[in-house]
């Protein structure tokens, strides 16, 4: 049988390593959306001292090379020093797994990004962050640019999916175009919280759906 | 659970009957020389013989007169020529609208994206949720300017069998001609073309467990169709190139072979299976529509929450099971199945699609076996996804 994948890549997909949820981790990044047909999430636990990472885990949404591509992930960074971790590209991830098909290449760009991504949460959280810039609206609206909306596959600043923002002292309030009992709204919510919150000078991230602002709003 | 074989991708392609392979036989090896006029050598016209005794068998089958029936080289062509043919053919004319549904087959869909590019307006009829076209929308889309009306007896997809009858008479009312792909429904449902007023109408003997590479298009006498491209004078002068005639035999005896018990069997293997993946497993949703009769017989397509399509058949082909989805994922444009987007659905529901169509060769055993290892891939990948409720 002559699947377009690797033996290793079928090997991650049917046994993939470190899958799972790290209750209390330190860093959380999601990249993608089951409306684009792909979604990684990756938990970090690293040690405050050595910025090793101790533990990754993940857990993902989509095909087999996503799924391969993810776990390899998890396996090339794990105690690895966030610096260190930082430098793993798709390249790396897709000669791990012994090449994959041209058309899946974006699976491996997607795990790395989400390791990216949290890698970077993790030094906003801890205020690592080498630049110490204020975070502006416009910066919040470039992190959300990343979030997708699962039910148009288009990020949630387009079409007005995000309707209000609104930055105070540390405190976030995003109003979204979605009723809080939507099937999506948790994950949207997660989503949103997951990209803000770790900006190292927000405490606090609120995601308002419109029945709830509606109710908010009467007496 | 043991290991299987279980083929579920009877929308896709059919095994070829036995008897019919047996059949077939006989014109690569003995008979075969090119169908020919009877004024020709014996060989000729022992092959002529079988093609135009194929060609009865099929028309019979649909009600339709044998010089209304062409042989084609399957669906794909028969609808290029139905569009295509109908336009060129049709000549010049005030008509020029050509009405189709959204969730026609590529063939349609593309000989109507050409149409659109030589001149012609073309509207698609929107679907509901289950797949069936709004006859009042198409209503309105069908006028006096309309030459054409192309939509589907059953989808390939979600099975949904649209109402034949209704939509002919949308379009004679307007003197447009209708022309249906039936190649997903011929023979599993009964169609009498003069009864349900069609004019042309496209099968694929793959479909039936005939051979690949032929189909037919039944053309109504009288309408002005065109062949698409030249060469001799074969098959009424409608469609050149020396006839396939293993393949026109092959269709035949398909035909002929046919057995409505058949089709009763694996209706009842596809309730099976629907009912243990509805009842078994949480989060399943029909596509298309959910009285099964409303669709054809060898067809179910459900989505899975949370999780993604061509996972889920990786992992059920690495167990012996053969399906497909409608996940963007699997396709070769890397889009997500423009027939469930049609239907209202979001992506995700398109991307977690599976579809799942047994035969006369399914037996129960398949259908348990495919519904034990269906439910430990979803369970297995839902356990890995990060959407959803845990």
């Amino acid at each position: 049988m002559s699947l377009p994948y690797s033996e290793k890549v079928i090997e991650y997909f049917k046994n993939p390593k470190n899958v799972g949820e790290i209750e209390n981790a330190d860093a959380v990044a999601t990249e993608g959306s089951p409306a684009c047909g792909d979604m990684v999430k990756l938990f970090l636990k690293v040690d405050p001292d050595t910025r090793v990472i101790e533990d990754i885990k993940f857990k993902s949404y989509g095909c087999a090379s996503n799924i391969a591509t993810a776990s390899i992930i998890t396996e090339l960074a794990k105690k690895k020093s966030i610096e260190e971790a930082k430098k793993i590209n798709w390249k790396q991830a897709s000669d791990a797994l012994g090449g994959l098909p041209p058309v899946k290449v974006h699976c491996a760009v997607l795990a790395v990004d989400a390791l990216k991504t949290a890698i970077e949460n993790y030094e906003h959280k801890r205020g690592i962050v080498t630049k110490k810039e204020p975070t502006t609206v416009k910066m919040i609206r470039k992190r959300l640019a990343r979030v997708i909306n699962p039910l148009t596959g288009l990020d949630v600043l387009k079409v007005n999916f995000v309707k209000e923002i609104s930055l105070n002292d540390g405190k976030v309030d995003i109003l979204v175009d979605l009723n809080s009992d939507h099937q999506f709204a948790g994950n949207i919510k997660e989503e949103i919280k997951e990209r803000i919150e770790p900006l190292w000078d927000i405490d606090r991230v609120e995601v308002l759906f419109l029945d709830q602002a509606v109710k908010a709003e009467k007496p | 659970m043991g290991n299987r074989n279980v083929y579920l991708d009877n929308n896709a392609a059919t095994r070829v009957d036995e008897r019919v392979v047996r059949y077939m036989d006989r014109f690569h090896e003995s008979d075969f020389a090119v169908a020919s006029s009877q004024f020709s050598h014996t060989p000729g016209i022992k092959a002529k013989d079988a093609v135009e005794q194929s060609r009865e068998t099929v028309a019979k089958s649909l009600g339709a007169g044998t010089d209304e029936i062409v042989f084609t080289s399957g669906g794909t062509e028969s609808n290029n020529l139905a569009l295509l043919g109908i336009a060129r053919g049709a000549g010049e004319t005030k008509r020029n609208r050509i009405v189709i549904s959204a969730i026609e087959h590529f063939s349609v869909l593309h000989s109507a994206d050409r149409l659109a590019r030589e001149g012609y307006e073309v509207k698609k009829s929107p679907v509901d949720g289950e797949g069936f076209v709004d006859t009042e929308a198409l209503s309105r889309l069908v006028n006096d300017r309309t030459l054409l009306v192309s939509v589907m007896h059953a989808n390939h997809e979600v099975g949904t069998l649209q109402d034949l009858a209704a939509i002919s008479a949308i379009a004679h009312r307007n003197g447009a001609y209708f022309h249906t792909d039936a190649s997903y429904s011929f023979l599993q449902i009964p169609i009498d073309v003069k009864k349900t007023g069609i004019d042309l109408l496209t099968a694929d003997a793959n479909m039936v467990h005939g051979p690949k590479g032929t189909g037919a298009l039944y053309i109504r006498k009288n309408v002005p169709l065109s062949k698409i491209f030249e060469g001799g004078y074969q098959e009424y002068n409608i469609r050149p190139g020396t006839e396939n005639v293993p393949g026109i035999a092959g269709f035949g005896k398909a035909v002929e072979i046919w057995d409505a018990e058949d089709v009763r069997r694996t209706a009842l293997l596809r309730d099976d299976l629907k009912d243990r993946l509805v009842r078994g497993i949480e989060g399943t949703l029909i596509n298309g529509p959910q009285d099964m009769k409303k669709r054809i017989p060898n067809n179910i397509n459900v989505s899975f929450n949370y999780i993604e399509g061509e996972s889920v058949v990786l992992h059920l082909d690495m167990r012996g099971i053969a399906v497909i989805t409608g996940s963007a994922c699997f396709s070769r444009a890397l889009q997500a199945s423009h027939v469930l987007l049609a239907m209202g659905f979001t992506h995700e529901r398109a991307h977690g699609s599976i579809r799942f169509s047994p035969s006369k060769y399914t037996v129960p055993e398949d259908i348990v076996y495919t519904y034990e290892n269906v439910q430990d891939v979803v369970a297995r990948l839902r356990e890995l996804s990060p959407v959803g409720k845990k």
